[in-house]
């Protein structure tokens, strides 16, 4: 199967969806392609709190002071171009979704903005109640739907990008529906396909979010940057089992609410970490992901291996005039906060690095764009909270000009690509069958990174992974097997463990070589920042070997 | 509470020639349908074709299955320690074991 656009969006997240919506008003064909279902699958449907932006609705601000806390947050390697996008035009696009109907939370008129952890004053814009994600999502597939030009197509897990000589002209994909090859050629190619939470056992994001950006980023020649920093999110819901919520429904409940972390004797304990809380949500992820690790290590955890959060100082009243539904659904599940704290640990929740692009989301493969999460450096070793769907916004629309403004200057379709073939032979193999279980793999892998590529690294640890992801990638070997009908599930496996061994190696093999404690890169054996690693890394793929260097990626000097 | 549960699951790539298939699962209280399924995917059988995005959250609405013949979502349907029946959507076009064709017509890829 075969289909011609002007611009291919991979991932319908809010990044791809804002990119396709942007691409399209300046006058592009549009192909939105996900693996899972338009508009509903990434992180961004997952997210429940909040968006940064200096609105300055709530006290004054500006953009610069947003830039200054972003910067701070990321100890030290933001990309600042990027970072000054972010900051600096999110506003606009968060006053775009209000006239597109989001609905943000509004008090007298005024839209809300919450104070966050980072943040020198009240910046966060959300939806009640945990509804930010869904909302965004829904925001923008309205908008979508009502663009002339986006032509939609779900269940497209992409395999391969497309190269002519260096250019991205396109990509591969295997159609899910029906375990056909699907070609589809593009003048640009967006890339927004979010992180690589799944990575890791305990994660906050969706199923389809195994790092496959990075991959194919990787395969077509693209480099990435600071991809040793994946952000885990210190209170991700751990006990008791709770069904129908996101693990991170308790960032919302921190803000409005505080709560108290308390360990196994019932004792406030940030403060040894250097934050006292005192009844305020204040401490950093970073922070805070260590603080509870280091809390459980010394035997002070409570009974499923984390901490606990309590809301019992705040009466029924307070909460459900700040959640009002979510108590109902807390207490289907046998949760009454006046009466009992629950158990949270740290969850993967974000990954801070990504494929390098300019401040215009171009890659350095001409043709090849990207957008949102899968982008890396805005956020240097630390995001700050409320990011993630400000650069979703900001970065995908930019991407979207940028492709369409590329298009433009490139007026013909290209017909030509060197590895078409080669990737719809891989789509079609039928290899024998192999002995073993491809989802149990992904479990073991997951296993693997949350153990030992986790929030507390060490040498030893992380060799050991690699030796991990070594016999897992001999064993998955060359190609797919299955029989190559819709929704062959061991095909789906293999292609999705293709990208997550090459991607958890590459965040391995970068942890290793970072020999210091950085924001969310946190060793036992070199428990300190460096001077030395004042400095990005940035990673390629040279004739199927990881290669990793230092310094500042190639646009930061050259972006104007 | 534990115990197992068992899940009695429809097969096949045919609406007109499947089979069912029973797995004996582990039950812990609290568990969803939607972990029965995965632990069945990891630890028997990664042939069972089910489809889920967002794992937990009831974000994604994907995960649509009969379940004794009534509607549910598998992330929020509760496993019980009994035998609990599992089958495609009978409104919509089955493509394999539980997973059907629930994208909406001007959202499928087409050839062109």
């Amino acid at each position: 199967m075969h289909a011609e656009t002007d611009v291919l969006v991979i991932g319908s997240g809010a990044a791809g969806m804002y990119a396709a919506i942007e691409a399209a008003r300046d006058g592009c064909q549009v192909l939105l392609a996900d693996r899972s279902l338009i508009g509903r699958g990434g992180a961004t449907v997952m997210a429940q709190m909040t968006v940064a932006a200096a609105l300055g609705s709530e006290t004054a601000d500006h953009w610069s002071y947003h830039y200054a806390d972003t910067i701070a947050a990321g100890r030290g390697l933001c990309d600042e171009p990027l970072a000054q996008l972010l900051c600096e035009e999110g506003s606009e696009c968060v006053r775009a979704m209000d006239k597109w109907g989001i609905g943000w939370a509004r008090k007298d008129g005024r839209i809300t903005q919450a104070m966050a952890p980072g943040h020198d004053r009240p910046r966060c814009v959300y939806v009640d109640f945990l509804n930010t994600g869904p909302a965004v999502s829904k925001t923008l597939r309205t908008i979508v739907n009502k663009s002339g030009g986006i032509r939609k197509a779900g269940d497209l897990c992409v395999v391969d990008l497309l190269r002519d000589k260096g250019d991205v002209v396109g990509a591969a994909a295997l159609h899910l529906g029906s375990g056909a090859p699907v070609i589809l050629s593009a003048k640009a190619t967006i890339l927004a396909t979010g992180g690589l939470t799944r990575l890791y056992r305990r994660n906050s994001a969706s199923a389809n979010m195994g790092g496959d950006g990075y991959a194919l980023a990787l395969r077509a020649g693209a480099s990435l940057v600071d991809m040793e920093f994946v952000q885990f999110f210190p209170i991700g819901h751990l006990a008791p089992r709770l069904i129908g919520m996101d693990p991170i429904m308790w960032d919302p409940f921190r803000y409005k609410l505080g709560g108290r972390l308390l360990n196994n004797r019932m004792e406030e304990f940030t403060q040894r970490y250097g934050v006292a809380e005192d009844g305020k949500y204040v401490i950093t992820r970073d922070v805070g992901s260590y603080a509870i690790l280091k809390e459980v290590e010394a035997g002070r955890g409570s009974p499923h291996g984390g901490v606990y959060l309590s809301f019992q100082h705040c009466p029924e009243r307070t909460l459900r005039e700040s959640f009002g539904p979510v108590i109902d659904r807390l207490g289907a599940n046998g949760i009454d906060l006046t009466k009992m704290p629950i158990e949270v640990s740290p969850i993967a929740h974000y990954h801070m690095g990504g494929i390098v692009t300019d401040a215009k989301m171009q890659t350095g493969l001409a043709g090849l764009f990207a957008a949102g999460e899968v982008v890396g450096g805005a956020n240097g070793a630390n995001r700050l909270s409320g990011n993630a769907i400000t650069e979703a916004l900001v970065f995908g629309r930019r991407a979207g000009r940028s492709a369409a403004d590329y298009v433009k200057r490139l007026r013909t379709l290209p017909d030509h690509s060197d590895n078409a073939q080669e990737a719809i032979d891989l789509i079609t193999t039928d290899a024998p069958t192999r002995n073993f279980n491809t989802a149990e793999m992904q479990q073991m892998l997951q296993i693997t990174m949350q153990d030992n590529v986790g929030a507390l690294r060490s040498e030893r640890k992380i060799a050991s992974a690699l030796d991990a992801i070594g016999l897992l990638t001999e064993e998955l070997g060359n190609a797919p097997s299955g029989d190559g009908n819709r929704f062959d599930m061991r095909r789906i496996d293999w292609f999705d463990l293709r990208n997550m061994l090459l991607v958890a190696r590459v965040v391995a093999e970068a942890a290793l070589a970072r020999r210091e404690t950085r924001g969310a890169q946190q060793r036992e054996d070199y428990p300190h920042l460096s001077p030395d690693w004042a400095c990005n890394q940035t990673v390629r793929l040279r004739h199927a070997r990881i290669e990793l260097s230092r310094g500042p990626h190639a646009f930061t000097e050259t972006t104007s | 509470m534990s115990g197992s549960a068992t899940l009695k699951i429809w097969r096949g790539l045919d609406i007109n020639n499947g089979r069912w298939e029973t797995y004996e699962v582990p039950f812990e209280a609290g568990q969803s349908v939607l972990d029965g399924l995965r632990w069945i995917r990891a630890n028997r059988d990664p042939t069972l074709a089910i489809r889920f995005s967002c794992i937990n959250a009831n974000a994604c609405k994907e995960c649509m299955v009969e379940l004794d013949g009534k509607t549910v979502y598998a992330c929020t349907a509760r496993l019980q320690p009994r035998e609990m029946t599992l089958a495609p959507l009978s409104n919509k076009k089955l493509l394999r074991d539980l997973v059907t064709e629930i994208s909406p017509p001007m959202e499928r890829f087409t050839d062109s």
